[in-house]
């Protein structure tokens, strides 16, 4: 019982990791090798709001998220948009964007640096037991599960209900076909690029209750957030969940069951197995 | 109006330019070459331990004027950093550009076991001594050898886990704790030396090791971990642990309830910021490192290292990576900017620093402190190797 708990709460925690980056690569076809980095931002946003402005963590929402959203909203429309048309495929515009993130991660480590510098920053909130079929679990974690919950049921509907929503689904699919129906594909890519680094910074927020960060941390959650999105097939909602929560429930098992050592193998094994399976990933669609 | 302001700026430029060219031409600054960590996964604990200390020592020399050199000048420090993004053939790198490209006269040694060893050759084939510090392993003997330039400071692996084993032992006999020690390391070198190190040193003080398991770095929930400690009901918990997991480790301790009477984390125990996330809680922790934190030679550092830098001191390698800074220091005004000459006052001289005095014994410092506890807020040195001023180790009475 412990170990699913402990499976389902890791779970959640990889899927504040990966939500964001399901949106931008998904949808907007930027494989954002800066996603960890936006995860650092919420993070400090919330130390700082607890250690230097003495208010709840709560409110590095209030501060990470709208700034998260306007920066990547510049960051796409600026410095991605002439990758985007320029690319003669898709193929080429993954490459593209994959090199041009992969610096932007380093500029936005330096600026992080120069901004707060790169001690390791960590508060204690909500560091408090609750007991779960006897055994505790910190209340931090539940939180942060409990925000994951509300971010994949709010994200889902507005996928499956919303008019924009619906577009993006299309645009997922096929963003080919989605000009055809009179959808602005550039104009909902935007959308969908700064939503997911919008996304990120709020998983910073909740994740930096438990976690110790510092500046360069992010590709580290960049790593786990691409195992996810590439296992749960590419811009699958649904897919990237169930991906988080296999990933969490595999790791706790092995650690509780054969050695803690292993998790990470267990990890990139169970990877591997999904994509020597299903290379499209476990809900993605074949081509 | 506009050319006479323009002149009267020319003319003030120039003459605050004179002085300061004279002042360059009969003092030329001594250049210190730096690559640590600014990135990656060890900035955090190079963000604590070696760059502040770096900044303290260089403004501390330069506030009383520079280095006093034999013929009887003033040099002043010219600092150049480099980001080695914790990466091996990063650090290299930056040692041969220093050497080569900026023509640095001394190296200050780079942050960590790994990158240490790595830039040693680097170091022995332009002839630059390397005072490490951040450096843990039991092949100094070797490596000193090896390398005649190389220096150890902040001690080897057997002394650290004989020092905890030494302390969990006192206190079985004393009968405040029973044997039982859960016991987990980082599945990274510096964890798993120690843990190795450890398991036939804990047997032979009498100690039982009930649980025994290693995580990956970085690994995100360690919660198991806990709980699996927890359920092999230990009477003390021992971690060979790097920073993020030590923060991660007590958490969940605290979280999990895990109320053993002597809890010790490795690395990042004596942070300023463990107690600035435990508070209270950190109370009787037990950590790697410590200090007498009443030395006279001490007053006044740690002040002095939250004004200058702005962030508090550790309480265990940044004091001495600030004593080995102290070292180079003594040694270029004994003998000049010689790199040869440098290195042999290094081996053969006595060194009044922050943590007392000092001398190499065949290229590594004996006596440093292994064990520290936070007691009132201070972490202070409850083990060591023949370091004077240790403490009484406190029962932990939960969190």
């Amino acid at each position: 019982m412990d170990t699913l708990i402990i499976g389902l709460l890791l779970g959640a925690t990889y899927c504040l990791m990966a939500l964001g980056l399901t949106l931008q690569y998904g949808v907007a076809r930027i494989m954002n090798l800066a996603a960890g980095e936006w995860i650092v931002v919420g993070g400090f946003a919330a130390f700082w709001s607890f250690t230097v402005q003495g208010v709840s963590p709560i409110w590095g929402f209030v501060f990470a998220v709208p700034f998260a959203f306007v920066v990547n909203w510049l960051i796409y429309q600026f410095l991605l948009t002439p990758l985007i048309r320029r690319a003669k495929s898709r193929g080429a515009l993954e490459v593209d964007s994959i090199l041009a993130t992969f610096g932007m991660s380093f500029i936005a480590i330096g600026l992080m640096r120069t901004a707060f510098g790169g001690e390791f920053f960590n508060y204690s909130f909500l560091s408090e037991p609750v007991l779960i079929f006897g055994s505790a679990f910190g209340l931090n974690r539940i939180a942060a599960a409990g925000v994951a919950v509300l971010f994949c049921v709010v994200l889902y509907f507005w996928l499956l209900r919303s008019r924009t929503g619906m577009a993006m689904r299309a645009l997922a699919l096929s963003p080919a076909s989605a000009k055809l129906v009179a959808i602005d594909v550039q104009k909902l890519s935007l959308i969908a690029f700064s939503t997911g680094g919008a996304i990120a910074a709020a998983g910073g927020v909740v994740l930096s209750t438990f976690l110790t960060l510092d500046a360069s941390v992010g590709v580290v959650f960049t790593m786990k957030a691409l195992i996810i999105v590439i296992m749960g097939g590419v811009g699958n909602l649904r897919g990237a969940i169930v991906a988080a929560l296999l990933l969490g429930l595999a790791e706790s098992a092995i650690a509780t069951w054969v050695d803690p050592g292993l998790t990470l193998a267990a990890a990139y094994l169970l990877f591997v197995l999904v994509l020597l399976v299903k290379p499209e990933g476990l809900f993605g669609t074949k081509k | 109006m506009q050319r006479r302001n323009l002149l009267s700026l020319a003319s003030l430029i120039l003459a605050g330019m004179i002085p300061a060219g004279a002042a360059v031409a009969a003092e030329k600054p001594i250049k210190i070459g730096a690559v640590a960590p600014k990135t990656g996964p060890l900035a955090g604990g190079a963000a604590v331990t070696q760059w502040p200390t770096i900044k303290l020592w260089v403004s501390d020399v330069n506030g009383r004027g520079g280095l006093k050199m034999k013929d009887g000048t003033r040099r002043t420090i010219e600092l150049v950093e480099y980001d080695d993004r914790t990466n091996p053939g990063e650090t290299i790198k930056a040692v041969e550009r220093l050497a080569t490209v900026d023509k640095a006269d001394f190296i200050i040694a780079p942050y960590g076991t790994g990158l240490n060893l790595a830039s040693a050759p680097v170091f022995a084939k332009y002839g630059y001594p390397q005072i490490a510090v951040s450096a843990i392993t039991d092949k100094t003997g070797e490596l000193a050898k090896r390398y005649p330039g190389i220096f150890f400071t902040l001690g080897n692996t057997t002394a650290f886990a004989q020092s905890v084993a030494d302390i969990l032992s006192q206190m079985v006999k004393e009968g405040k704790i029973g044997k039982r020690v859960a016991m987990v390391n980082v599945a990274d070198a510096f964890g798993i030396e120690l843990a190795e190190a450890a398991r036939p040193i804990f047997k032979k003080a009498g100690l039982e090791i009930v649980y025994d398991k290693s995580y990956p770095l970085g690994a995100q929930d360690l919660a198991s971990v806990v709980k699996g400690a927890k359920a092999a009901t230990p009477d003390a918990f021992v971690a060979w642990s790097y920073p993020p997991d030590t923060f991660g480790l007590t958490e969940l301790a605290k979280i999990e309830g895990l109320n053993v009477k002597a809890f010790y984390t490795a690395v990042a125990t004596c942070f300023p910021a463990y107690a600035g996330k435990f508070q209270a809680s950190a109370e009787n922790v037990l950590g790697a490192g410590g200090i007498n934190v009443d030395a006279a030679e001490l007053a006044g550092y740690f002040d002095r290292h939250q004004k200058v830098t702005g962030v508090g001191a550790d309480y265990w390698a940044g004091p001495v990576t600030y004593a080995s800074l102290q070292v180079l220091e003594q040694s270029i005004e004994a003998v000049g900017t010689d790199r040869a000459a440098v290195t042999n006052h290094i081996k053969s001289g006595s060194f009044k620093t922050v943590l007392g005095d000092w001398k190499f014994n065949n290229q590594v410092i004996d006596q440093f402190w292994t064990v520290g506890q936070w007691q009132g807020g201070k972490f202070v040195g409850v083990a060591s190797t023949g370091k004077t001023g240790a403490k009484s180790v406190q029962v932990k009475t939960g969190w």
